[in-house]
């Protein structure tokens, strides 16, 4: 169960090379191995790392690693970079409307952590001296109104709430409304959380889309999510053209690799990082660092 | 499309099944290196040969023993239930299912609002108790939830109701503190009640992936786990990591979730589990749309 990081991995397989001194095709494979083990332990998903690993290998049997007194340091700094560059490279910014309010949508599966994202956005917001309006669009799940209420409450933020017997379209669409008569330059709509294979709630979010034309669709992803990242990311993707993206509960032990697999299949850049059931526990999103994290360094 | 013959292709594609539905990555490997060698020693041609002996040994697996797949329950008294889980994976409404269960078998059930921390946590069980039409014992936000525990079994005790299920908090694995707070919740219980809680499940949510079997070591050793919930498998995710968790850690599963509804709970079917698996598989009888039942 103890997880081994890829640097002991390959340390090991090029370990054996001591007296050889030459890295062979072998080598090199068997090092491939490694990296393919230690993404799919993180959580890659399996074709994403199919992907990663053909063109880390097509690096890898250059030059560089043959001719490397420390091969497993040349391949370890091959496939950070790669995935750092997978993963964006660079943070980015939340967006911003050109005439306010900016209108984000929250969207993603139950219990992901979409309405305290909403709360820590809105923190997040206000810090920047903007006046944030929280929408409670999730309807369905027992007391959602009152726990985005309690947020709103807790950092003095005003939140709009029609009950749960007016359809969230509805709801979305009024919020907008409200904000740009009393002046709030965010609207922050939060949303039940839905599987991406329900028709009718996957229509839902498509309507309040379509009513409130939101400036940023933001996915929400639990960092332990597993294999079934990719699925989650690309339907939602298809379905709403998702702007970014942001991931949860990193202030774990999981080693997040559903981040790269979300990034590979949406092409959408991760904004945000949770890190904490605190509301202020938000952070600006790190490709590099995130990099290292899946690589167990 | 149905495979003609057990090639590398065939085994790389059952290892692809297995990893892409979360299947322990370990266990992963020792099982195709398993049935590699069963090929081998059998002289095994057919693809259609291998699948069931796979399948075979997943359910096994899954079944373990066997002894300790249903709930125990406290012959003399109240059986007690304690939920434990990371943020966000099903507790609260596995509890509200569990409580319409009980209560449809014509059980007397409190609920124990635990969960002190989470904005909106006592109001979304007390929702939930209105549903079932059980009463729930708590207290006001941020208090001890220990105290809340210690509160609910003697109200459980004065009642005398058949079953108690307590909620508590979603905490990760490696939070110390709060898990030093579920140890005392833990021992709160056990000091009211010696043989309780006679159940600690530990809720999945079915969409984790490796960490889950962190997940189950940390609580395991925490709260003294007796059984896991698998949740959310109403969506495509397979939840194959509680086979790894079974294998390592002996746990067995007892409930699947399988909606947000009061009845979208399920005793766990090991042979339907694993059925759903591989579902969709080439070379094997699947047929589309069965992955959707477990
Ligand atoms: N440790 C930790 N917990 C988090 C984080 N973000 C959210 N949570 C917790 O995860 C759980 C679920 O969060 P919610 O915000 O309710 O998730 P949601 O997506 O709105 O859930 P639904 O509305 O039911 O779909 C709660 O217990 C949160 O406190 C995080 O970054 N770290
Ligand atoms: N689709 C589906 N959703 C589920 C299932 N079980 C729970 N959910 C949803 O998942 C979300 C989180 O459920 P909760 O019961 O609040 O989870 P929890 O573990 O109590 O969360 P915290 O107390 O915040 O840690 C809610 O939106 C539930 O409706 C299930 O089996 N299928
Ligand atoms: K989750
Ligand atoms: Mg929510
Ligand atoms: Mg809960």
């Amino acid at each position: 169960m103890a997880f081994e990081g890829l640097t002991t991995r390959l340390q090991n397989v090029f370990g054996k090379l001591k007296g050889r001194g030459k890295v062979s095709e072998d080598d090199v494979n068997e090092a491939m191995r490694e990296v393919r083990l230690a993404l799919l332990e993180a959580d890659v998903n399996f074709k994403v790392v199919k992907d990663f690993i053909a063109k880390v290998k097509e690096r890898a049997t250059g030059q560089e690693v043959e001719k490397s007194f420390t091969p497993a340091m040349v391949i370890i700094d091959i496939v950070n970079k790669e995935l750092t560059e997978l993963m964006g490279g660079t943070q980015e910014k939340l967006a911003k409307a050109s005439k306010p309010p900016t209108v984000i949508l929250m969207a993603g599966l139950q219990g992901a952590g979409k309405t305290t994202l909403t709360g820590k956005l809105a923190k997040l917001l206000q810090s920047q001296n903007h006046k944030p309006l929280l929408v409670a669009g999730d309807i369905y799940r027992p007391a959602a109104i009152k726990q985005l209420e309690v947020l709103g409450g807790q950092i003095g933020a005003p939140v709009f709430a029609l009950g749960d017997k007016v359809s969230p379209v509805e709801i979305a669409r009024q919020g907008v409304q409200q904000a740009k008569e009393q002046g709030n330059d965010y609207v922050l709509i939060d949303t039940a959380g839905r599987l991406q294979i329900d028709e009718q709630l996957m229509q839902e979010i498509k309507d309040i889309h379509a009513a409130v034309k939101p400036d940023e669709v933001l996915l929400v992803v639990d960092a332990m999510t597993g294999q079934e990242a990719v699925n989650v990311a690309k339907s939602f993707h298809e379905q709403l053209a998702l702007t970014g993206v942001v991931l949860t509960k990193l202030d774990g032990d999981t080693r997040g690799g559903a981040a790269l697999s979300v990034k590979a299949v949406t092409g959408c850049p991760i904004k945000f990082a949770s890190t904490g059931e605190k509301i202020d526990q938000l952070e600006a999103f790190h490709p590099d660092r995130m990099a290292s994290r899946i690589l167990g360094m | 499309s149905r495979r003609k013959k057990i090639d590398e292709e065939f085994f790389e594609e059952l290892e692809e099944i297995l990893i892409g539905a979360d299947v322990g990555v370990n266990t992963v490997m020792t099982l195709i290196d398993e049935l590699r060698d069963e090929v081998k020693k059998r002289k095994i041609e057919e693809p259609s040969e291998l699948q069931p002996i796979l399948s075979e040994k997943l359910v096994e697996m899954l079944k373990g023993s066997g002894d300790d797949v249903g709930m125990k329950e406290n012959p003399n008294g109240i059986t007690v239930i304690l939920f434990v889980g990371v943020n966000g994976v099903g507790k609260t409404t596995t509890i509200g299912k569990l409580a319409w269960r009980y209560k449809q078998q014509g059980k007397n059930v409190l609920l124990a609002a635990g969960d002190t921390f989470r904005a909106g946590a006592i109001e979304q069980l007390e929702v939930w108790g209105q549903r079932v039409g059980v009463d729930v014992v708590k207290q006001d936000s941020g208090a001890d939830p220990a105290a809340v525990m210690f509160d609910a079994v003697q109200e459980a005790k004065r009642r005398n109701v058949d079953v108690l299920i307590c909620d508590t908090a979603g905490r990760l694995q490696n939070k110390h503190n709060l898990m030093e707070e579920l140890a005392k919740i833990h021992r709160v219980i056990q000091r009211e009640i010696p043989s309780a809680p006679h159940e600690t499940l530990l809720v999945l949510d079915g969409t984790t992936g490796q960490n889950a079997l962190q997940q189950a070591k940390l609580f395991g050793e925490k709260s003294g786990v007796t059984g896991l919930v698998l949740t959310k498998l109403d969506g495509t995710a397979k939840g194959g990591i509680v086979i790894a968790i079974r294998n390592e850690l002996k746990l067995p599963v007892k409930f699947v979730g399988l909606g947000e509804q009061m009845d979208d709970l399920q005793e766990f079917d090991a042979d339907q589990f694993v059925h759903a698996l591989f579902a969709g598989m080439a070379g094997t009888e699947e047929t589309e749309g069965e992955n959707e039942s477990q």
